[in-house]
């Protein structure tokens, strides 16, 4: 016989429990049926040629992968794909200014990262306009955001291997067996 | 082209014919011994009891007969693994010595087919259609670019996984001129299914002269409509992934498009190439493929009228 208390007790900690695992479903929701209708609105033409492009998004708007881990992960793969990787390095910097660190030239809101991307900003960044589709400009968004820890934890991704200071145990050659504490 | 387009039971090559006769062998040894054991259960059930079964003589006799099945067992089993070790060996490892070799490089979802030379000009990228001659070994060095994938022509060989930052090698060989098709065997994401590509074994002097075709640049537009066709590609988020070479786009991120026209299939196998597919790929090829790599691309009725008329002069 459990008492009334606890057993409500177990109720609402299941109820929690629930709406605790519902909440995290935005991290790994793949929306792509959604992506055509997405890139149905289209970055416009330039209107002018003093003025680049339409508004940009006001700048406090969130990326919609903000919260989402293949958002992120695919921002990370465009951002080599892409080559941003060609100038900004890593996230670390090179050529182009750093992305890691807290010094942010143009602004660190999610819009102005965008339109940093779409526009392009003096000095050597270039327009990226009607070359990367909408959402993916946002999932770059997404995992800039990502690197100075302005998204979640649990939906930022990793980092990769190859920036690891060592290889990768699986192909390193085999040098006898390891110490692992293991009996 | 269907029909036993992709089947291990009808092999084209000299590994692929082990593997079936390997497979028929087994098939043989374990019917004969279903046969055998569901035969000897029926006449346990049906047999009535007799007197003397308690007998000691009884009782030797089965201990004998159940001795006699033990290293029958035994021995069937033993010589079942020294077939799969015999026919195993030799066909795994590509010795060096094979005539062509083809770096096979797997991508999220489609496949990269390199053939190389000395001349870097003449180096060949053909997405997604594997040609070799027929009557040679072909080494089959693979990578993956992202997660494990597996090659697999079940009429030419075994599988053969495709690891990211290790090579793994094979040869193979096909005897008859033919079409076989390939696939994916290693769940590698959304559209592992849709990771085909077909196996096209000619003749050498054939598949020399499509060599020869494939080191060749795109020619330049010559239309009106072409040229604007060009124009679209060059100008617009086509030119991010892919390359035409001849031209400005050399992107590495999606398939090589110099002779996407002469090509069988589009979208690694999914669909036949066709202007109709072409164009419903380019405008929104995940309502085709749902999470490939490939990203929507609205453009007006006019431009996509001419990108079409270039991509099919890219043969």
């Amino acid at each position: 016989v459990v008492a009334p208390q606890a057993a409500r007790a177990r109720i609402l900690v299941a109820l929690a429990t629930a709406a605790w695992v519902a909440a995290a479903c935005q991290r790994e929701s793949r929306p792509f049926p959604e992506l055509s209708q997405a890139s149905g609105r289209a970055q416009s033409q330039p209107e002018s040629a003093l003025v680049a492009g339409g508004p940009p998004p006001p700048p406090d708007v969130p990326s919609p992968f903000q919260k989402s881990g293949w958002g992120q992960s695919e921002g990370k793969r465009l951002f080599t794909a892409y080559n941003c990787s060609g100038c900004h390095a890593n996230g670390g910097g090179g050529i182009g200014p750093p992305l890691m660190d807290d010094e942010w030239i143009y602004g660190f809101m999610p819009g102005n990262i965008y339109t940093s991307i779409v526009d392009g900003r003096a000095n050597g960044m270039p327009s990226f306009r009607n070359k990367i589709p909408e959402y993916q400009v946002w999932q770059l968004v997404a995992y800039v955001q990502s690197m100075t820890g302005q998204t979640p934890i649990d939906t930022s991704p990793g980092r990769s291997d190859h920036l690891k200071p060592h290889t990768a145990e699986i192909i390193q050659p085999y040098q006898g067996r390891r110490q692992t504490g293991h009996k | 082209m269907m029909g036993r387009l992709q089947s291990a039971l009808d092999p084209a090559g000299p590994q692929a014919g082990d593997i079936a006769a390997l497979t028929w062998w087994f098939f043989g040894v374990c019917a004969f011994v279903y046969v055998a054991v569901i035969a000897a259960l029926v006449w346990a059930i049906f047999r009535r009891r007799a007197p003397s079964d308690d007998s000691p003589e009884t009782s030797a006799r089965l201990a004998q007969v159940i001795g006699a099945a033990v290293v029958l067992s035994t021995v069937i089993l033993i010589v079942l693994t020294v077939s799969t070790v015999a026919t195993g060996r030799g066909m795994t490892s590509a010795s060096g010595s094979e005539a062509v070799v083809v770096n096979v490089i797997g991508h999220q979802w489609w496949w990269d087919f390199h053939y190389t030379s000395a001349n870097p000009s003449e180096h060949v990228s053909a997405p997604n259609e594997l040609h070799i001659p027929v009557g040679v070994p072909v080494a089959i060095r693979a990578v993956s670019r992202d997660v494990i994938h597996s090659f697999w022509v079940p009429q030419l060989h075994g599988k053969r996984d495709l690891i990211p930052g290790f090579e793994t090698s094979m040869w193979i060989q096909a005897d008859r001129a033919g079409i076989y098709r390939g696939q994916c065997a290693e769940f590698c994401g959304h559209q592992h299914a849709h990771m085909a590509f077909l196996v096209i074994a000619e003749p050498m002097n054939a598949f020399q002269s499509w060599l020869a075709q494939q080191r060749r640049s795109a020619p330049p537009p010559t239309t009106a409509e072409q040229q604007r066709g060009h124009d679209v590609f060059i100008g617009g988020p086509c030119v991010m992934c892919h390359t035409i070479r001849g031209t400005a786009a050399g992107s590495r991120i999606g398939p090589d498009l110099t002779h996407v026209a002469g090509r069988r299939t589009i979208a690694s196998g999914t669909l036949p190439t066709t202007r109709e597919h072409l164009a419903r790929w380019i405008v929104d090829a995940q309502s085709i493929k749902p999470g490939n790599r490939m990203p929507p691309n609205p453009m007006s009725d006019a431009d996509l009228q001419a990108l079409l008329a270039y991509i099919e002069t890219l043969r």
